[in-house]
């Protein structure tokens, strides 16, 4: 409205109060709603912030990046005219002002502008501003810290070669460093920075690894504020995807553990990260599964799919439990007896939830390896055909060979059913079937 | 007639004797020859026996000779099959899945898994300790603010305070917090909120009432001295831009005299309306440093040229100069 031309020639009164007072105003104006926002950059105002930024009092400069960064903060269009219009060189130029608030303001700016995409990224690199807010970091201020933090997480996650210009800046170590800080908001930034830089590549996980983060992150772990123990099991988790030395660096510094027991402690999406970490230190090897066995991991897991009422978390839970169970007998035993399998066969089957696809693949998986039969024979009573195929399968394998098994088999009805089954002569279920009918004498079959 | 048949009979006779004995010369010879046929068949026998049995012993020989050297060869391979089994099984069981190093392994890490977690709950019951304590402390700071506020609550001889009720059997423990607070004036909460300044490195000497015993001034002078009021100098005392508001207020005070039109100069307004914005140099171009002054120095216009290629440069290239730009890191972008 009229608003925004009534307060452009404001902005260039003599007294310094005012200009100021305009400057605040637009900032508000501008940070309320994103209509508003293209009004000021409509109104033409930028250019006039920019030009005017480099003579005036740092009054004027806080409140100048304080309107950058609420007409930023809205859609990558207008952060892509606020580029246009110049204002990445003042704004790194006020990163260099002696004054902390100012800095704060430009780094807080600057980060809402790299955060939509990967060109207006780059445009701030390019501008020079990773060196500069690396000092940042290293100043006393907490909030200053804080802001520099999270503009570092937002510069390098988009890509590898912004986050390795992030590292060449010789962030890391101070991230590292800060890690420390009893902050609880500093120390969400500090993590989720160092989770963006280490997710692109192993190199790059590599040195975050060795700025020797290791225990001092599981301490994180068991902070009392729910986004620092997320933030810190998305950096452990960013590690450990990469390769199984890595996975094998974080198990033997007792990563799982502290993991385990914060999956055990919250609730919501803040377990997500770590049961994720746990489906990735699995998937590795059988020996990094056996650990995550031998860490009692699969209590929790199988807890957060009885509990949890989001579907992706479950999925993602059942996705780490048969990352865990595939690669052995014995891990399939393991997870087998811990009662998880009726409760994912009945999500499975239940038609609401949408990780059907997942949770056929985790089935398929531990049962292919599973021959711990008193698990396998309730599922023979509710499964749809497609997993009576596995399960038929497994029992046609484990039958021939073990005659108590065989007896119990027929005790507990399980023989009875397995005659129910009507398959089609020729499929592989009947061939299974026929390998148990061979098993037991005639009698007993008819 | 005699003599013919004499003659007739010995001729026949001689016949007969002739016959006979040519068969006899020819059994004889056909024995001779017989004998000799059996002699050549037995010496073709004794030799055809005598080769026969060299070839066959040869043969022989060579039979037993790669029996031999099948039954070396199996007896080889089954060395080699158990020496291999060994190795392989003692190869296996160290270097690809060691089973007893694997389940210490294990062990271990559970043994470690335990250590990190009782760390782990040491440090966060250190922490919770820490914030009850800060918070136990809060609130006896609070509670003493209180006492020192309601300082007039306190009991006196004759009436028993709030705390004090005369039906209690000692005094509320609020009763104890006040009789030990100091009454807090307004004064102090007023001064409170002070300005922090920059603390002397020392106190100065106080002064007392009565000038002390020995050769020192008078107390009037003393206090005098100390207390006399801050003399500026001039350009202290003057503000920096005195000299121009000096002036400035001079040349107000002349316009304002000397002004004959009331209205105010207006500037033309149509002026500023077409104003358009021009961006730097280093505006102009996309974001991103300017290729001129970096990369190339001097403009190039293809088409005013007179010939149709551009000047050669004569100088040599300058080896510092080649070098500038090229810069380690790729934060600069120079590169």
């Amino acid at each position: 409205s009229g608003v925004i031309s009534l307060l452009r020639p404001l902005l260039l009164d003599v007294a310094p109060n005012i200009q100021h007072t305009a400057a605040l105003a637009l900032g508000r104006l501008a940070n309320y709603n994103d209509d508003l926002a293209e009004a000021v950059v409509k109104g033409d105002i930028l250019p006039q912030l920019v030009c005017s930024l480099s003579e005036q009092n740092r009054f004027y400069k806080k409140a100048a990046a304080f309107v950058l960064r609420a007409v930023g903060k809205h859609s990558p269009q207008l952060a892509q005219a606020i580029v246009q219009c110049g204002a990445l060189e003042m704004l790194v130029i006020c990163l260099e002002d002696f004054d902390p608030g100012v800095k704060e303001a430009a780094s807080w700016a600057l980060g809402y502008i790299a955060r939509h995409n990967e060109e207006l990224s780059q445009a701030v690199v390019d501008a020079g501003a990773v060196p500069l807010l690396v000092l940042c970091i290293q100043e006393p201020e907490i909030a200053l810290k804080r802001i520099a933090a999270s503009t570092l997480s937002d510069i390098s996650k988009h890509s590898p070669e912004l986050a390795q210009t992030v590292v060449d800046a010789g962030a890391i170590a101070h991230l590292a460093q800060m890690i420390l800080n009893p902050d609880a908001k500093l120390k969400c930034q500090v993590l989720s920075a160092l989770s963006q830089i280490a997710k692109h590549s192993v190199d790059l996980a590599e040195l975050v690894v060795e700025a020797e983060i290791f225990p001092v992150v599981l301490t994180c772990l068991k902070d009392s504020d729910d986004c620092v123990k997320k933030n810190g099991a998305t950096l452990i988790t960013e590690i450990a995807k990469h390769t199984p030395e890595l996975s094998q660096l974080i198990v033997n510094a007792g990563g799982v553990a502290a993991v385990i027991d914060c999956i055990g402690s919250c609730r919501g999406t803040v377990r997500l990260p770590g049961i994720m970490m746990l489906g990735y230190v699995a998937v590795h090897s059988e020996n990094l599964s056996m650990a995550v066995i031998v860490s009692k991991g699969i209590p929790p897991l199988c807890a957060c799919l009885i509990e949890e009422h989001e579907d992706h978390i479950k999925a993602a839970a059942a996705l780490a439990l048969g990352h865990i169970g595939r690669h052995t007998p014995e891990h399939a035993a393991a997870v087998a007896v811990a009662n998880v399998l009726p409760t994912l066969l009945a999500m499975y089957m239940d038609t609401h939830s949408s990780g059907d696809l997942q949770m056929k693949a985790t089935l398929k998986n531990i049962l292919q390896k599973c021959t711990y039969l008193p698990a396998l024979e309730p599922l023979l009573h509710d499964a749809p055909p497609n997993i009576m195929k596995h399960i038929i399968g497994q029992f046609s394998k484990v039958l021939p060979h073990d005659s108590k098994a065989r007896r119990l088999f027929v005790t507990t009805g399980g023989l009875k059913k397995v005659q129910e089954i009507k398959a089609e002569p020729g499929s592989l279920l009947q061939e299974y079937i026929n390998t148990i009918n061979n098993c037991y004498p005639e009698e007993i079959v008819r | 007639d005699k003599y013919c048949y004499v003659f007739r009979s010995a001729d026949e006779d001689r016949k007969i004797e002739y016959k006979a004995a040519v068969k006899i010369q020819s059994w004889f010879r056909g024995c001779r020859v017989r004998a000799y046929l059996r002699y050549l068949n037995r010496m073709v026998v004794f030799i055809q026996k005598w080769w026969r049995g060299y070839r066959s012993r040869r043969y022989f020989r060579k039979m037993v000779e790669t029996a031999y050297f099948i039954m070396k060869m199996n007896f080889y391979n089954e060395m080699a099959v158990r020496i291999q089994k060994r190795w392989r099984g003692y190869y296996v069981r160290k270097y690809i899945h060691n089973y007893h190093a694997l389940k210490k392994y294990l062990e271990a890490v559970s043994v470690n898994n335990e250590i990190v977690r009782n760390e782990l709950q040491e440090y966060a019951e250190m922490k919770e300790n820490e914030k009850k304590r800060k918070d136990l402390e809060q609130k006896e700071k609070e509670k003493k603010y209180q006492a020192r506020k309601m300082h007039y609550l306190l009991s006196t001889e004759q009436i028993a305070g709030v705390y004090n009720s005369p039906f209690r059997k000692s005094p509320d423990p609020m009763e104890l917090l006040l009789r030990k607070s100091k009454p807090l004036s307004h004064r102090w909460q007023q001064i409170c909120p002070r300005p922090p300044t920059f603390s002397m490195p020392q106190a100065l000497p106080p002064i007392g009432r009565q000038k002390p015993q020995g050769p020192f001034r008078d107390t009037a002078e003393v206090l005098q001295q100390r207390y006399k009021p801050v003399e500026p100098t001039l350009q202290v005392a003057a503000s920096i831009n005195s000299l121009l508001e000096k002036a400035r207020e001079e040349m107000k005070w002349e316009e304002w005299r000397n002004r004959i039109h009331d209205n105010e100069f207006l500037p033309f307004s149509s002026y500023h309306k077409n104003e358009k914005y021009n961006p730097s140099i280093h505006r102009s171009g996309k974001y991103g440093q300017e290729t001129y002054g970096v990369k190339h120095f001097r403009e190039v216009q293809p088409k005013k040229w007179v010939a149709d290629k551009d000047f050669q440069t004569v100088l040599p290239s300058i080896v510092l100069f080649e070098k500038f730009g090229k810069t380690y890191s790729r934060a600069g972008q120079i590169v």
